[in-house]
């Protein structure tokens, strides 16, 4: 059912559709001593229909960047073909890895050039720096504005419970085994809540020697 | 007959050779020395600026952005455009990454820019030379590179252009060694300098840039006497 035909259905209904939650999903990201976390739900809907149960939001850029997009999914699949794009040029031109920093610039610049028609997504960058070592994440809105907080941030239609759940299991300085505690609960308290996203979550723990991807059960619907 | 604009004055000779290329570099040859040597702490560049008394005080060597800067031998007013260009490729770079360029990125984009104006219609090639001197601060290392009119670029530990320049790189082949701190690094481009000076070296002619971890400045008169003195 494409998204036109829904908006006359929706208006049928008296529906409000919302473009940024027609496909669903949600997007967390915490940062630790050494290491971040990045999870996202495994939804992907049609308004109420439910079309995949696999669909990760969550992508590897390189080794230690990763990005996540949540918002209209059409949107956010062009949008990383576009950042997979700069982020080659950038690793052929200067002969090393990108920085998480840098790429949350050029995915900004990105958005921003689509300042009057936009992209529906807003874009999550979590990483370690490939020298130092140091986390980074940062979240923008579908314009490009950064936020770089040092805790958590969250993107996607369960971002709102997310901030509050994140906000009591968050500690300065834990370590990758208290860090995936931490997402890994909040995201399944926000995926109870949160009716457009759903069907399991997958964590991935990012530190300097590994990254560790686990699927969690979460609430099934 | 009349319209010999519509195509490129770089075209190639029997030999395989570019002589406007060619012609190019004698400009370059012909032109006010300059030097440039890495040392293992930063690099210095070194140029004669000629003065008389009649003259208003006009800097030769130019800044790019916080670590990089350049000096040239050549066309003053091409090295003017280039400076130009250069500056706004750093800039734009920083506002494209978020980060400062790296020297080499750089080189690399204005020597695209100088290979540009060989094979285009209607224009000619520069005429200069560039030494380009940075810092890179990932990881903290110096940086000296040598632009060509053809749109080559040479990576350098030490070398000379402009008049006598063959004499300097003599001197500097033999005075040269990785170990120069920056103050000993100085002295030595000094002495090449001097090599290929036709009258006497003051702080009135001659003008010396270092760029280090700190960034990329000019010494001041003062500083350049006091190096001067204890040639």
């Amino acid at each position: 059912v494409c998204v036109n035909q829904c908006c006359q259905a929706a208006s049928l209904h008296s529906v409000k559709m919302s473009i940024m939650s027609y496909t669903g999903g949600t997007v967390l990201a915490m940062a630790g001593d050494g290491c971040v976390c990045i999870a996202s739900d495994l939804r992907l809907g049609e308004q109420m229909n439910t079309m995949a149960v696999d669909q990760k939001k969550v992508h590897k850029i390189s080794d230690k960047v990763y990005v996540g997009l949540a918002g209209f999914h059409s949107d956010a699949k062009t949008v990383l073909d576009k950042i997979m794009f700069r982020k080659s040029l950038y690793e052929l031109r200067e002969n090393r890895c990108i920085k998480p920093k840098v790429l949350a610039t050029i995915i900004s610049n990105l958005a921003y050039q689509h300042r009057f028609g936009s992209y529906f997504t807003e874009p999550l960058v979590a990483g370690l720096d490939p020298v130092s070592h140091k986390p980074y994440i940062c979240a923008m809105d579908t314009i490009g504005n950064i936020c770089t907080p040092e805790d958590f941030v969250a993107i996607g239609t369960g971002a709102e419970y997310l901030l509050g759940v994140s906000e009591s299991f968050w500690r300065k300085g834990m370590n990758s085994d208290e860090l995936f505690e931490a997402t890994a609960q909040s995201m399944l308290a926000a995926l109870e809540r949160d009716a457009a996203s759903g069907w399991g979550a997958v964590v991935y723990t990012i530190t300097k020697d590994k990254v560790n991807i686990r699927t969690i059960k979460t609430r099934m619907d | 007959m009349g319209d010999h604009y519509g195509f490129s004055l770089t075209t190639f000779s029997p030999s395989g050779k570019l002589m406007q290329i060619e012609y190019a570099l004698n400009a370059v040859k012909n032109g006010q020395p300059s030097v440039g040597l890495k040392a293992s702490d930063g690099v210095v560049l070194a140029t004669e600026n000629p003065s008389s008394p009649l003259y208003e005080e006009q800097a030769k060597i130019e800044k790019i952005s916080k670590h990089i800067g350049c000096v040239y031998s050549g066309m003053g007013p091409d090295a003017r455009l280039l400076v130009k260009r250069a500056r706004k490729i750093a800039i734009t770079y920083e506002d494209m990454y978020g980060e400062e360029i790296s020297t080499t990125q750089l080189v690399t984009r204005l020597a695209a820019v100088m290979q540009e104006y060989t094979q285009s219609g209607g224009v000619r090639p520069f005429g200069v030379s560039l030494l380009i001197a940075g810092w890179d601060a990932e990881p903290g290392k110096p940086l000296l590179f040598q632009c060509d009119p053809s749109g080559a670029y040479f990576a350098w530990k030490a070398t000379a252009l402009g008049k006598n320049d063959t004499n300097a790189k003599t001197f500097l082949e033999k005075r040269f060694s990785e170990t120069l701190e920056l103050d000993d690094g100085v002295h030595t481009a000094l002495l090449t300098l001097r090599e290929c000076f036709d009258v006497g070296m003051t702080e009135d002619n001659v003008e010396v840039a270092v760029c280090n971890a700190s960034g990329f400045h000019r010494l001041t008169k003062q500083q350049v006497k006091d190096h001067l003195g204890a040639l």
